[in-house]
C-alpha cells in the first residue's frame, strides 16, 4: 500500500523532472509522453485506491512514511492519510489532470509563434509547460493525501507556486506577469492567515498530525484567547477563521477573489486544471478535511456561510458583463466556489465536496471547450467576435451544451444533484445567516443560467460576427482536444446519478467528515431522501429548477431573440454596468488603498528607516566596523613562527589562570 | 604523594637562586665597557675565521635521521631481549612484525636512493 | 600475563589490514614505473574499500575492549572510521586529479594519506592515552610530510616547518597534560581515568592543570583559536590536494580525540572543560568569521572558515549531552562533505603550475562553467547555513543542543557570528555570478572528477532536503553508546 501511494505521488514528479530538467534531451514528444505516462500511472492507481476504499471497504490508511525532522520535541513527518475523501480527491485530480495533459498536446501544438523570435524564454517552453502541470499534479496530490498540517502547507504552497508560474507562463506579456504577481500577492494574504492558523494549532495541540489534532479538538473547545485586551475569543473560532482565510485566498472567496479572473492570462489548459477543477477547490477540501475542528465553532461557520453566499451571488453577476469567453467561465467558477463554501458554512461538507467533484468535471469541460473555441478562433477570446460556431465545431458544441446544462443544474445532470443538495441544506440550516444565504443561492441559480447561456448563445448561435479570414479557417479541433472533451462530458452528465445518494445524503464520507448532530442538515434531509427520481421530482416543484429555466429563457430572449436589447439595457444602466465592469471596484480599492498605501508607507520607511537608520547606521555601520575589526584581527596573523607559538602559549596560560586560580 | 619530591624542588630552587645570584652580582659589580674586540666570538687567541653558525651538508641530516630510526630500534631490542624468555613466542612474533615494518621502511629509503651520498 | 587473543585481533582487524595494505601499497609504488601512478591509486582506494567492508561486516553496537583495554571498538569508532574511509576516498580522487593537472604525480601522496588514515583509525579507537598519542603522531607526521611534499616551493616548506614546529609544541602540551592526569589518577587507561576522576575532588588542581593542557593539545588539532595560527599558512602553503585532505578528514579524528579524551576519559570534569570549550568556541567563531572577511586568497579564507566551523562543532560537544555529541558529529561530517566539495571545485579551476585560489580567479565562473558555479554556490550557501542546504541543518542541530542546556547567550552569539560569516560566503557567490570573468581558460576535468564533484554538490542538496538519514546515524551512534555503557 505504501509503495502504491508513493508511486501515485512520485510518478508525476518524475515526469516533471524528466520534462523539466532534461528538456533538451527528451524533446517535445519525450516531454509529453513522460508526463502523460506519469500521470496516467497515478490516475490508474488512484482508481485502484478509490475502489479499495469505497467498494472493498479497505480500512483508512494513515501512516507516516518518512520522518523529516525532529525539533524540540515536535516530529515533522511526511505521511499519507487515505480515506474516502482523499480517494475521491485523488481520482478527481489525477483524471482531470490526465485529460488536461492530453488536451495540452493539441492546445500547445504551435505555441512557438507566441514567443518573440529567438527569445530565451521561448526555448523549450513546451516541455516547461508539461513539467509545470505534472509538478502541479504532484503538489496537489501531496496536499490532498497529507496526514499532517505541515505537508498540507507544503502542498498548499507548492500548488500556489506552480499556479504562479503558469499564470505567468507567457512571461513576455506584461498582463500575464501582472496577473501572476497579483495572484501571488493575494494568495500571500490568505497564506498568512493559514500559517497563523497552523501555528496556533501547533501551539495549542502540540502536534501537527491530523488524527491527534482532531482527537483533541474537544479539549480545546471552550478555551479562549484575548486577541485584544478585553476581547475574549474562543480559540477554536480563531483557529478556524484563520484557516479559512487561507481557504479564501486559494479558493478565491470575496474579498480575496480578485486574482482568479486575472489568472485567465495563463494558457487555457491551466485555467481548466488549476483555476477551475483542482487547485481552487483546495480550500474547500481543506475545510471539509478540518470539519472536526470547524464543527466546534458556530461563529466560524457563520462567517464561512456569509462569505460564501456573497461570493456565490455577486460574482455571478459579474459574469453577465464580461465579454472575454474565459473570464465568463472564470466568474462562473468564483460563483460555484461560493456555493461550495456555503455548503461548508451550513455543515453540509459532504454536499460541498460532492459539488466540488461534479464541478471539477463540468468546469474542466467548459474550460477545455472554451479553449477549443479559442484554438478554432486563432486565439481570439472576445465573444462579440464569435457567433454561429455550432456548425463549425460540432463536438465542441455538444460537449459545451452538456457542460452548461450541468452547470446550471438541469435535472439529471450532475450539477443538478450537487447544487440542489446544497440549496436544500441551506434551507434546512438553523444558522442565523442562513436566510440571507438561501436567497443568495436561489438568485444565484437564475444568474448562473443567464450568464451560462449568454455565453453559449453568443458563441455558438446567432450571427457569425468574426472576420472573413478567421471564418475561412474555422474547423473542429484535433482529436487530442476533442477526446478529452468527450471523456469529460461523460462524468459531467452521469456522475451525479449514482453518487448523490451515498455522497450527499449517505454515509460515504463517514469517518472522513465529522458533523455534530445539531448541525447535521444533510442527515435531516437524508430522512426525506427517496432516491434519484424522487429528488428530480422534488426538484421540479421547488424554485431552483424553474429559476434556472427562467434564466435560460431570459438569455434566449436577450441574446438570440432580441440581440439589440442588451445594448439598450446597458445604456440605461450605464452607471451600474460600469460599476460591474469595474468588478465592484475591488481592484481599484486594492490598488489605491493597499498597493498605494503600502507604497507610500514603504517609501516613508525606506527614506527614513532604511536609508538613514538601517543602511546608514546598522548595515554600513556594522559592515564597516566588522571590516575594521577584520583588518585588525588579521594583523595577529603575522607569519612569524614565534608569534604563533607565543599565541599558543599565551592561550594556554590564560586558560590555566582562568581555571585554576581560586580553586586549589 | 608529591611530598617525596619536596627535596628535589628545594634543590632546584636553591640551584636556580645560586646561579641567578652569582650572575647578578657579576652584572652589578663588574664594569661594563664593551667594544668590538670584546664583543666578538672568542676563538682560542686569534681572529675568528668565520661565523660560528656553520652550514652542514643537508645529506648529513638525512643520514643522521635515517640512523636515528635504526638506533631507536636497537634501543627497543634490548629490553625485549631481556624478557624474551618470559613472553616467549608471542614476543618473537611481535618483534618480527616490528622489524618487518622497519624493513619495509628500509627498502623504501634504499630504493629511493636516500642512502647514496652522491 | 594475558596475551592478546583472537577477539583482540578481530576487533582491530580493520587497522591491521589497512596497515598491512598500506605497506604493500608503498612497495607497489616503489616498483611501479607508471607516471600516472594508476596502480598505486587503485591499490589505495582498494585498501579503503577493504576497510569499509571490514567495518560493515563487524558493525555492531557492542563495545569490545581489546589489547588489555588499550583499544576499543564501539559503534562510535565504527561510524567514524566509515566516514573517514569515505572522506579519504573522495579526497584521494580529488588529489589524483590535482596531481595530474599539475604534473606532480607522486605515489607518496597516497601512501602518506593511507598512513594518515591509519592514524585516524587508531585515534578513533583509542581507549588508552598511549594508543591515542600513537594514533595522533602517526596522523600528524603523515600530514607534516604531506604538506612538505612540494620540496622546492618555499611556501610549502615554510608551511610545513610552521606546522611541524607548532605541532610539536602542541604534542608536547598534550603529553604534558596526559602525564598530569596520570599523576593525578595513576592510570592512562581512559576507563580507569574516568573512574578515578569521578572519585577525585572536582577542584583537584593537578587534574585541572592536566585538563587545560589536554584541551590545548586537542584545540591545536582542531585548529581552534588561539591554537589556530598554523591553519591559514598551512592551508595556503600546501598544495591544494593536500589542503583538501588535511582540512577535512582529520577533523573527524580530532572529534574522536575530543570524545575519547574529554568524554570517555574526563567526562566527570565536564563542568570544567565546558568552560574552556566555550572560550575556544566563541573565540574561534569570532576570529574565524571576522578574519575570513579580510582574506583575498580563497584557501586562506577557507582556513578561517574552517576555524569558525570548529567553533560550531565545539558548541555541540560542550553541551555535554548525548544529543549534543550527536549534533557535533553531524556537524563534523557535514563540514567534511562541504569542505571536500569546495576544495574539489578549486582543484578543477587550477591548471598546470597555477593554483586558482585568489578571489579574482573565480570571478564570473558562471560564464565559464555554469555547472561548476552551481556546485560552488551550493557549497557556499551550505557553509553559510542557508536552508535548505545541509549546512543549515548542521548549524541548527548544534544550536538546538546549546539552547537545550540553557546556554542561550552562546547560541545567540553563534548566530551573530554566522551572520557575519555569511558575508564572505555570499561574496564568493557574488563574484561567481555577477562579476565579469578575468580568466578565460576553459575548465576541463576528467569525467570521474566531474561526476564526483557533482555528486558532492548533490549530496549537500539532497541531504539538505532530507537530513534525517545522516542525522539519524549520528544520533543512533550516541544513544546506543549510552545504552551499552550505562
Amino acid at each position: 500500500m505504501q509503495a502504491m501511494l508513493l508511486t501515485i505521488v512520485l510518478a508525476p514528479l518524475v515526469g516533471a523532472i524528466i520534462a523539466g530538467l532534461f528538456a533538451r534531451q527528451v524533446g517535445r514528444a519525450g516531454a509529453h509522453w513522460a508526463t502523460i505516462i506519469g500521470v496516467a500511472i497515478s490516475a490508474a492507481l488512484s482508481l485502484v485506491v478509490f475502489k479499495q476504499q469505497v467498494f472493498d471497504g479497505a480500512p483508512v490508511w494513515n501512516e507516516s512514511v518518512y520522518t523529516w525532522m525532529v525539533i524540540g520535541g515536535f516530529t515533522f513527518e511526511i505521511g499519507f492519510l487515505v480515506d474516502r475523501l482523499t480517494a475521491m480527491m485523488m481520482v478527481v485530480v489525477t483524471s482531470v489532470s490526465l485529460m488536461v495533459h492530453i488536451y495540452t498536446i493539441g492546445y500547445m501544438r504551435d505555441e512557438a509563434h507566441n514567443w518573440p523570435k529567438n527569445s530565451r524564454a521561448g526555448r523549450h517552453a513546451y516541455q516547461r509547460f508539461f513539467a509545470y502541470i505534472s509538478l502541479f499534479t504532484f503538489s496537489m496530490l501531496m496536499l490532498v493525501m497529507a496526514n499532517n498540517f505541515l505537508q498540507l502547507f507544503f502542498g498548499w504552497e507548492a500548488v500556489g507556486l506552480v499556479s504562479y508560474l503558469l499564470i505567468g507562463f507567457w512571461l513576455n506579456r506584461d498582463t500575464a506577469v501582472y496577473a501572476n504577481l497579483k495572484a501571488f500577492l493575494v494568495n500571500r494574504v490568505g497564506d498568512f492567515g493559514f500559517l497563523l492558523g497552523i501555528g496556533m494549532i501547533l501551539f495549542y495541540f502540540n502536534t501537527l498530525d491530523y488524527a491527534s489534532v482532531f482527537a483533541a479538538a474537544e479539549r480545546i473547545d471552550g478555551l479562549s484567547i484575548a486577541l485584544f485586551p478585553g476581547f475574549e475569543w474562543s480559540v477554536i473560532t480563531v483557529i478556524c477563521i484563520l484557516l479559512f482565510i487561507g481557504a479564501m485566498g486559494k479558493s478565491a472567496q470575496v474579498p480575496l477573489h480578485v486574482w482568479l479572473p486575472d489568472s485567465m492570462e495563463g494558457p487555457t489548459p491551466i485555467s481548466a486544471l488549476i483555476h477551475a477543477a483542482t487547485m481552487v477547490t483546495a480550500g474547500i477540501f481543506m475545510v471539509a478535511r478540518m470539519s472536526p475542528l470547524f464543527e466546534f465553532s458556530t461563529a466560524a461557520l457563520s462567517f464561512i456561510l456569509v462569505i460564501g453566499a456573497i461570493t456565490a451571488l455577486f460574482m455571478g453577476f459579474l459574469g453577465l458583463v464580461q465579454n472575454d469567453i474565459k473570464r465568463v467561465v472564470a466568474y462562473s467558477t468564483l460563483s460555484q466556489l461560493g456555493y461550495m463554501t456555503v455548503a461548508l458554512g451550513v455543515s453540509a461538507y459532504a454536499a460541498g465536496v460532492f459539488h466540488l467533484m461534479t464541478h471539477a468535471f463540468f468546469k474542466a469541460l467548459l474550460f477545455l471547450a472554451a479553449g477549443s473555441v479559442i484554438i478554432a478562433m486563432h486565439h481570439e477570446q472576445d465573444m462579440r467576435k464569435m457567433g454561429g460556431l455550432k456548425k463549425y465545431l460540432p463536438i465542441t458544441y455538444w460537449t459545451s451544451l452538456i457542460g452548461t446544462l450541468a452547470l446550471i443544474g438541469a435535472p439529471f445532470f450532475s450539477g443538478f444533484f450537487s447544487k440542489d443538495a446544497i440549496i436544500m441544506a441551506v434551507g434546512e440550516s438553523t444558522l442565523s445567516a442562513a436566510g440571507f444565504a438561501y436567497i443568495a443561492v436561489l438568485l444565484g441559480v437564475f444568474v448562473t443560467a443567464l450568464y451560462s447561456f449568454r455565453l453559449f448563445f453568443l458563441v455558438f448561435h446567432g450571427k457569425e460576427r468574426m472576420d472573413e479570414q478567421t471564418r475561412s479557417h474555422l474547423h473542429e479541433s484535433p482529436a487530442v482536444v476533442t477526446v478529452p472533451l468527450i471523456l469529460l462530458a461523460i462524468p459531467s452528465v452521469l456522475i451525479g446519478l449514482p453518487l448523490v445518494g451515498s455522497m450527499a445524503f449517505g454515509d460515504f464520507f463517514a469517518g472522513a467528515i465529522t458533523v455534530l448532530p445539531h448541525n447535521d442538515v444533510l442527515g435531516r434531509l437524508a430522512q426525506e431522501y427517496t432516491g434519484v427520481i424522487g429528488m428530480v421530482i422534488h426538484g421540479l416543484v421547488t424554485p431552483p429548477v424553474w429559476l434556472a429555466a427562467a434564466g435560460v429563457v431570459t438569455a434566449w430572449y436577450l441574446y438570440l431573440h432580441r440581440p439589440e436589447l442588451p445594448e439598450r439595457i446597458r445604456q440605461r444602466f450605464a452607471g451600474l454596468h460600469a460599476f460591474m465592469v469595474n468588478k465592484y471596484g475591488f481592484d481599484d480599492f486594492n490598488e489605491k488603498v493597499f498597493a498605494g498605501g503600502s507604497r507610500r508607507l514603504g517609501d516613508l520607511l525606506w527614506r527614513h528607516g532604511d536609508v538613514r537608520v538601517i543602511d546608514g547606521w546598522l548595515v554600513n555601520g556594522t559592515a564597516n566596523t566588522v571590516g575594521r575589526l577584520a583588518q585588525l584581527a588579521r594583523r595577529l596573523q603575522s607569519g612569524y613562527l614565534y608569534h604563533y607559538a607565543f599565541a599558543m602559549v599565551l592561550g594556554l596560560l590564560l586558560m590555566l589562570i582562568l581555571f585554576t586560580t581560586g580553586r586549589g | 604523594m608529591l611530598e617525596n619530591y619536596l627535596p628535589i624542588l628545594i634543590f632546584m630552587a636553591v640551584g636556580l637562586i645560586m646561579g641567578a645570584v652569582v650572575m647578578a652580582i657579576g652584572y652589578l659589580l663588574g664594569p661594563q665597557r664593551p667594544d668590538s674586540e670584546k664583543g666578538s666570538a672568542y676563538e682560542c687567541g686569534f681572529e675568528a675565521f668565520e661565523d660560528a653558525r656553520m652550514k652542514f651538508d643537508v645529506r648529513y641530516y638525512l643520514v643522521a635521521i635515517l640512523f636515528i630510526i635504526f638506533d631507536l630500534e636497537i634501543a627497543f631490542l634490548f629490553p625485549w631481549a631481556v624478557v624474551l624468555g618470559e613472553i616467549g613466542l608471542f614476543a618473537l612474533g611481535a618483534m618480527a612484525i616490528f622489524l618487518l615494518i622497519l624493513v619495509v621502511g628500509f627498502i623504501y629509503e634504499w630504493k629511493k636512493g636516500a642512502l647514496e651520498w652522491e | 600475563m594475558n596475551l592478546p587473543g583472537t577477539q583482540d585481533y578481530l576487533a582491530a582487524l580493520p587497522e591491521i589490514v589497512v596497515a598491512t595494505l598500506a605497506c604493500i601499497v608503498l612497495l607497489i609504488d616503489l616498483w611501479s614505473n607508471d607516471r600516472e601512478r594508476l596502480l598505486t591509486w587503485l591499490a589505495t582506494q582498494f585498501t579503503l574499500l577493504v576497510g569499509i567492508v571490514l567495518i560493515i561486516v563487524q558493525l555492531s553496537t557492542d563495545v569490545t575492549y581489546a589489547f588489555a583495554g588499550t583499544y576499543v571498538k564501539d559503534i562510535l569508532s565504527d561510524v567514524l572510521k566509515l566516514f573517514i574511509f569515505i572522506g579519504a576516498g573522495v579526497a584521494f580522487l580529488y588529489m589524483r586529479e590535482y596531481l595530474r593537472i599539475h604534473n606532480e604525480m607522486k605515489g607518496e601522496y597516497f601512501t602518506l594519506g593511507l598512513f594518515a588514515v591509519l592514524g585516524m583509525m587508531v585515534l578513533a579507537s583509542a581507549s588508552h592515552m598511549i594508543t591515542l598519542y600513537l594514533g595522533l603522531e602517526l596522523l600528524s607526521l603523515s600530514l607534516y610530510a604531506l604538506v612538505a611534499m612540494r620540496r622546492d616551493s618555499a611556501q610549502s616548506a615554510e608551511a610545513a616547518m610552521k606546522y611541524f614546529m607548532l605541532g610539536a609544541i602542541a604534542s608536547g602540551m598534550l603529553l604534558y597534560g596526559m602525564s598530569m592526569i596520570y599523576g593525578a589518577t595513576g592510570s592512562l587507561d581512559l576507563r580507569e581515568v574516568a573512574d578515578a576522576v569521578a572519585q577525585a575532588r572536582s577542584d583537584d588542581l593537578i587534574l585541572i592543570f592536566g585538563l587545560v593542557f589536554i584541551v590545548a593539545g586537542i584545540a591545536f588539532k582542531l585548529g581552534a583559536v588561539p591554537f589556530h595560527m598554523w591553519a591559514p599558512d598551512v592551508y595556503q602553503g600546501a598544495p591544494t590536494a593536500v589542503t583538501l585532505f588535511l582540512a577535512t578528514v582529520p577533523k573527524l579524528a580530532a572529534f574522536a580525540m575530543l570524545m575519547r579524551l574529554l568524554v570517555d576519559g574526563l567526562g566527570p570534569l565536564h563542568d570544567q572543560w565546558q568552560g574552556m570549550l566555550i572560550i575556544l568556541a566563541v573565540l574561534s567563531m569570532a576570529i574565524g568569521n571576522l578574519v575570513a572577511i579580510a582574506q583575498e586568497n580563497i584557501r586562506r579564507m577557507l582556513a578561517y572558515s574552517t576555524i569558525s566551523h570548529v567553533g560550531f562543532l565545539l558548541l555541540g560537544v560542550l553541551s555535554g549531552t548525548d544529543q549534543g555529541y550527536a549534533a557535533a558529529l553531524f556537524y563534523t561530517v557535514v563540514y567534511m562533505i562541504m569542505g571536500l566539495g569546495a576544495f574539489g571545485v578549486l582543484v578543477m579551476l587550477g591548471r598546470a603550475g597555477f593554483e586558482a585560489d585568489r578571489l579574482s580567479d573565480i570571478k564570473g565562473l558562471n560564464q565559464r562553467s555554469p555547472w561548476l558555479a552551481g556546485v560552488m554556490l551550493v557549497m557556499m550557501f551550505s557553509m553559510a547555513g542557508v536552508p535548505p542546504f545541509l549546512g543549515f541543518w548542521a548549524k541548527f542541530a548544534v544550536l538546538q543542543e546549546v539552547v537545550a542546556v540553557g546556554l542561550v547567550w552562546l547560541a545567540v552569539a553563534a548566530v551573530v557570528f554566522s551572520i557575519i560569516g555569511a558575508f564572505y560566503y555570499l561574496r564568493i557567490v557574488k563574484l561567481i555570478y555577477f562579476d565579469e570573468a578575468e580568466e578565460q581558460a576553459p575548465i576541463r576535468g576528467s569525467s570521474p572528477m566531474r561526476v564526483m564533484v557533482s555528486s558532492n554538490g548533490l549530496v549537500v542538496l539532497l541531504f539538505g532536503l532530507f537530513p534525517a538519514p545522516l542525522l539519524g546515524i549520528c544520533i543512533a551512534v550516541f544513544t546506543r553508546i549510552e545504552l551499552v555503557i550505562g
